[in-house]
């Protein structure tokens, strides 16, 4: 059985390290190219710039399996040069503002760091401490003279992939997580299905990459492998935490649904029973706001059955997210085993 | 001269948070040991280096102090595996979320951990706080690790501090937390390294002072104990930047500055101005018109009262983990110092009269 090893958790290192902000998804396209080389029939980079990825199987009547993860993370992009190493920006995706001040970034094709100060507290008047330093008051700071960036350039937080045991902490988890988990499904593809991998660009801002795939795929149901976030903190008050979303140790969390997409139920059952019938541990994301490529896949040409599975991890769209390796390995697991298992009668049942 | 940014970044990859300054005071120790002729640790934590002066004493002495504790949090109770937080000095809350830290765990050994500072939804916290900034006393450190892992190895006082790596950044600047006050400690160095290939008649006590991020209290005791016949304090000063333009503020990369106040002796000022314009350094002036926030406001009032001259490194963003200093200005401020040791005459103290 293929596994999630060291292997695995290096190239998540590198896919996590390298810089691609919605429409600038260049550094993790090469990384994603450079390891399906001969992995796939038939490859290519569409117009918006998704990596397509055709594994053909070899049984008699294989479903057309569209797996959809997103290379894009949420960013920055320089706006404006005020001179002396001193940019405005803007943010590109959903960044809370208040997770800006005090992050190292990196900018431009070269990730030169720059760093995202605030005023220092000394000079900071209590009538100040109530509100959030708005962006136009923030600055990326790359230092005096620094002449290789210009506005259009992108940045990223600037943190480095780090393990801590069962613990993993790392920028862009979301969605980096689902493009390793696709890149070794297709290394171990399975001969009773057609799998069609799409790694896709500007999720974080509307699903754009996704859009697109499905319909040139045209597959027969589609499957997004992403990140979801964990709100599994103590609540301030509350016994009980109840509004979770996913907890942090449960395996992977299913959608039921989202703001964008009402899952096939029998996908989910398919999932489900796959989970029981394998003892790999599952989770049902609870249903509420949030949304995936499959938002943009479901709605494709007639319409295709979709399904979204998705590592758990806290703090999305900040600097530093937080998970667990089993949760990734779990994810990896399961999808496998339901793969595996796969045929054209789970999209024959009943839908409920 | 030596390179003094390679000592810098590892100085800004240990916590030394105030009250806790011994990882940070072995480094420099390490660094000073060939340097001067004495080490010793004063009662509160500060490390004191001693170069005596040339020919046979006694001799006047001159205390060079830069205080090398840094800001931090500390650990105040653990729910559920997540870490409630205070301050170890002067922390703007705002700057904190999603920030990398390290936890010194004392419970299970010493052992440091990788965490982040954690924004909650709002709909975990109280229902006024909405998007506004969220409280210190409401945001957690979080390592990933599982609850009882976490209530195996953490203790309640435990230290956090930032975990930012230095960075290098254009222009010859460099950002990194702790950089206030550990870029003195660098131009301290600076000086030391000068002075250690030139004579001196003045017995020189380099000083990294403890706590001083606090309260001053490593200053105050070590001042008494070393009792200087003069002192300057050096600590870094607000540079001019986003979010900081006005009269408080010094140029980034223009030299150091040297401050004019009350807690300054103006014949020193002079003395180390006139020094200054005289070897061409550049230099920028600040005004302090009543506490300096320097541990020369402490060593002033020290014993009968000691001349102090304050002396500042200009740095961005101070006490956020992205601090940025002009390498510089470390150098400049180094051998200010270094030539205004090795100047100093036997009847210096004589010279520094009051205009009246």
């Amino acid at each position: 059985m293929p596994t999630i090893g060291n292997a695995q958790i290096k190239l998540l290192e590198k896919l996590c390290n390298a810089s691609a902000v919605s429409g600038d998804e260049g550094q993790v396209r090469r990384i994603v190219l450079e390891e399906l080389d001969g992995h796939a029939q038939d490859i290519r980079v569409d117009a918006l710039g998704n990596v397509l990825a055709h594994c053909r199987g070899s049984g008699v009547k294989r479903l057309r399996v569209m797996l959809s993860a997103h290379m894009d993370e949420v960013g920055m992009m320089l706006v404006e040069d005020e001179g002396d190493g001193l940019f405005r920006f803007e943010i590109v995706g959903n960044i809370d503002v208040r997770q800006l001040p005090g992050k190292a970034v990196l900018v431009g094709k070269e990730n030169l760091p720059g760093v995202i100060g605030a005023r220092p507290i000394h000079l900071t008047t209590t009538e100040e401490l109530k509100h959030n330093i708005p962006l136009e008051d923030l600055r990326i700071d790359i230092g005096p003279g620094g002449g290789k960036v210009k506005p259009g350039d992108r940045a990223v937080f600037a943190t480095r992939f780090q393990r801590n045991g069962p613990v993993l902490i790392a920028k862009a988890l979301d969605d980096r997580f689902g493009i390793a988990t696709l890149l070794e499904l297709v290394k171990n593809s399975l001969p009773n299905i057609d799998l069609l991998a799409a790694f896709t660009v500007q999720e974080e801002i509307g699903l754009r990459g996704a859009k697109v795939a499905a319909f040139t795929f045209e597959p027969d149901l589609g499957i997004a492998v992403d990140a979801t976030p964990s709100y599994d903190l103590p609540d301030w008050e509350a016994e009980e935490n109840i509004s979770y979303n996913t907890k942090l140790g449960l395996g992977p969390a299913i959608y039921i649904g989202d703001s964008a997409t009402l899952y096939d139920p029998r996908l989910v059952r398919w999932m489900a029973d796959t989970s029981k019938a394998s003892g790999i541990p599952c989770q049902f994301r609870q249903p509420g706001s949030g949304g995936t490529d499959a938002g943009a896949i479901h709605r494709s040409r007639a319409g295709i059955p979709s399904l979204t599975i998705s590592v758990p991890h806290r703090y999305s769209h900040t600097a530093a997210s937080v998970a667990r390796l089993d949760d990734w390995k779990n994810t990896f697991a399961l999808l496998h085993a339901a793969l595996t298992r796969l045929t054209p009668t789970v999209l024959a049942a009943e839908r409920a | 001269m030596t390179d003094i940014l390679p000592f810098l970044k590892s100085l800004l990859s240990t916590p030394g948070l105030s009250g806790y300054e011994d990882s940070a005071a072995d480094l420099i120790a390490a660094r000073w040991a060939p340097l001067v002729h004495k080490i010793s640790r004063g009662k509160l934590g500060s490390l004191h280096g001693l170069r005596h002066g040339s020919g046979k004493g006694p001799h006047p002495s001159v205390m060079i102090a830069t205080h090398m504790d840094a800001i931090g949090l500390m650990v105040t109770g653990i729910v559920d595996g997540f870490l409630r937080i205070t301050q170890v000095g002067g922390v703007d809350p705002r700057v904190l979320p999603g920030t990398l830290v390290t936890v010194y765990a004392t419970r299970a050994g010493q052992r440091s951990i990788p965490g982040v500072v954690v924004l909650p939804p709002g709909r975990l916290l109280p229902p006024d706080i909405g998007i506004n900034p969220v409280p210190l006393e409401y945001l957690f450190v979080d390592s990933g690790l599982p609850p009882q892992r976490v209530a195996d190895q953490v203790n309640i006082g435990d230290i956090v501090s930032y975990a930012q790596s230095p960075l290098e950044l254009s222009g010859e600047t460099l950002a990194g937390h702790s950089l206030d006050n550990r870029a003195s400690v660098a131009a301290l160095t600076v000086c030391l390294e000068e002075l250690h290939s030139r004579s001196h008649l003045w017995d020189v006590w380099a000083v990294a002072t403890a706590q001083e991020e606090i309260g001053l209290s490593g200053a105050i005791g070590s001042t008494f104990e070393l009792h200087p016949s003069l002192a300057i304090a050096v600590d870094v000063t607000f540079a001019k930047g986003p979010g900081a333009s006005d009269w408080r503020t010094s140029p980034l990369g223009k030299g150091p500055t040297l401050c004019m106040g009350p807690n300054i002796h103006p014949a020193l000022f002079k003395a180390v101005q006139s020094l200054a314009d005289k070897l061409e350094i550049p230099y920028g002036l600040e005004y302090a018109p009543r506490h300096t926030g320097t541990d020369g406001f402490a060593i002033q009032v020290i014993a009968e009262g000691i001349p102090t001259l304050v002396m500042g490194i200009p740095l961005r963003y101070m006490h956020t983990p992205v601090e940025v200093v002009a390498m510089k200005d470390i150098q400049r401020a180094g051998r200010l110092l270094a030539e205004f040791v090795a100047g100093l005459q036997p009847d210096f103290m004589e010279k520094i009269t009051w205009d009246n």
